[in-house]
C-alpha cells in the first residue's frame, strides 16, 4: 500500500488540485474501480481551526480575554463563575459564554450573579465548537477590557480536541470525581493551562489523594499550573484571582485593555 | 451520537464535499495519529451513517494510525509511548511530540 494516499490498487489517472502536495516522488497506477485519486493532505479540523483564528483575531481586536472552561458535568464550573463574579464585582468586567445541550438553567444563575450570558444549546452535540463560539460572541457583545468565559458542556473528552478562538483553557476536576480523573482523561488535562481542582471543603469526607491528583496532573500536563479551590468556602480562590489578573495583565495590549480595578472599598 | 468522532466523521464529509463538489467519492483514506484523541474505530462506526445522504455515500474509508514519537528534552531520548500519557524512561513529562497529533484527509478516491 502507498504509504502517503493509502491506495492499494492499479490505476491511470491522478488529478492533484491547486495549493496541495503532489506525490510524485512514488507515482504509480491506481486501481480502475477506485477511478482518480486527488490528494487533500488537509487537517479534518481545518474548518474549525479556521473559524477559532477569526475567534482569536475579533477577541484581540476588542482586547477581550476568552477562557475556555472545561470539565465534566457537575464539576463546579457555573459556582466557581458566580463565585468569581460575586467577588470580582467592580474589579473585572466579566461575560460568559454556557454551553449546555439543553435549557438556559446556567444562563439564569450568571445572569443573577451579574454577569452578561449567552446560552448555547447544542442539542445533541457532545462539545462546543468554533463556529457557535463565533455566534455567541458576537450576541454577547463583550466590552474592550473584559474577560469572556467559555463554559464548555460538560464533558471530559470531545472539547479537548476542539480550538475555539480562547487565549488559555482552564480544566475543572472535582474532588467528588475521584482523583484518578487526570490519568483517566488525559487528553484533556493535558491541553489544560490550569487545572482547578474544585470542591476542596468536601476534602474532610472523602479518601481524595490530592498529592496523587496534583503529581499525575504533572504527568499527564506538565506545563499546567493547579489550584485547589473550594467555590463554597473561597479557600484558594485569591489565588484563582490572582491567576485570572496574571492572565488580563499579560494579555493586554499596550494602551488597550485598563488594568484590573483596585478592591472595592 | 454524542461522540466527537461523528463531528469528526462530518468535517471529513464538509471538507471533502466543499474541495470536490459533486464528485462521487469512492475512498476516503484518513491519517489518525495515536496522539490525536480521535478513535479509529469509533470514526469506522459512524462513517456510514454520516455519509449516508451524501456525495460520500457508500465510500469505503482507509484508516493509517500512525504511532506516536516522541523525544525527552531532558535525557534526549526518542521514544514511542504505549499510551496517552506521555513519559520518558527516564521518568520525565517533559516530552517533545515529534509526532502522532496527526489528524488529517490523505486523500480521496473519486469514480
Amino acid at each position: 500500500m502507498c504509504g502517503t494516499c493509502g491506495c492499494a490498487g492499479e490505476a491511470d489517472i491522478r488529478l492533484l488540485t491547486p495549493g496541495v502536495v503532489d506525490h510524485e516522488d512514488h507515482a504509480h497506477p491506481h486501481g480502475d474501480d477506485e477511478g482518480r485519486t486527488v490528494v487533500l493532505q488537509e487537517k479534518v479540523l481545518a474548518r474549525n481551526d479556521g473559524l477559532a483564528q477569526q475567534n482569536r483575531n475579533w477577541l484581540r481586536a476588542r482586547n477581550v480575554l476568552a477562557i475556555n472552561l472545561m470539565s465534566s458535568p457537575g464539576a463546579g464550573k457555573t459556582t466557581l463563575l458566580e463565585r468569581t463574579a460575586s467577588d470580582l464585582a467592580g474589579r473585572l468586567v466579566l461575560g460568559v459564554i454556557e454551553g449546555d445541550q439543553e435549557t438556559a438553567l446556567d444562563a439564569e444563575r450568571i445572569r443573577r450573579a451579574g454577569c452578561r450570558v449567552v446560552q448555547v444549546n447544542t442539542g445533541t452535540g457532545c462539545h462546543l465548537d468554533a463556529a457557535m463560539v463565533g455566534r455567541a460572541l458576537r450576541s454577547l457583545d463583550p466590552p474592550a477590557g473584559s474577560v469572556v468565559v467559555i463554559e464548555n458542556v460538560g464533558n471530559l473528552v470531545c472539547p479537548a480536541l476542539f480550538d475555539l478562538g480562547e487565549a488559555c483553557r482552564v480544566v475543572l476536576a472535582s474532588v467528588t470525581e475521584g482523583a484518578d480523573k487526570p490519568v483517566k482523561y488525559p487528553h484533556m488535562f493535558a491541553v489544560a493551562d490550569l487545572v482547578v481542582i474544585s470542591k476542596t471543603d468536601l476534602l474532610p469526607y472523602l479518601d481524595f489523594d490530592l498529592e496523587r491528583c496534583i503529581a499525575d496532573i504533572g504527568r499527564v500536563s506538565p506545563g499546567a499550573n493547579v489550584l485547589p479551590v473550594s467555590a463554597r468556602s473561597g479557600d484558594g480562590s485569591g489565588q484563582w484571582y490572582d491567576w485570572l489578573r496574571d492572565r488580563v495583565s499579560r494579555s493586554a495590549s499596550p494602551g488597550g485593555r485598563p488594568p484590573w480595578n483596585p478592591p472595592m472599598a | 451520537m454524542p461522540v466527537h468522532e461523528l463531528a469528526i466523521a462530518e468535517s471529513v464529509i464538509d471538507t471533502v464535499t466543499e474541495r470536490l463538489p459533486g464528485a462521487k467519492v469512492t475512498c476516503v483514506h484518513l491519517e489518525i495519529g495515536a496522539l490525536s484523541g480521535v478513535v479509529p474505530d469509533s470514526i469506522r462506526f459512524c462513517f456510514d451513517l454520516a455519509t449516508e445522504g451524501t456525495d460520500l455515500a457508500g465510500a469505503r474509508l482507509e484508516i493509517s494510525e500512525p504511532p506516536a514519537q516522541c523525544r525527552c528534552r531532558g535525557c534526549g531520548t526518542d521514544f514511542q509511548p504505549d499510551g496517552p500519557i506521555v513519559l520518558c524512561p527516564c521518568g520525565s513529562p517533559d516530552v517533545a511530540v515529534l509526532s502522532g497529533e496527526q489528524l488529517k484527509i490523505v486523500s480521496v478516491s473519486v469514480a
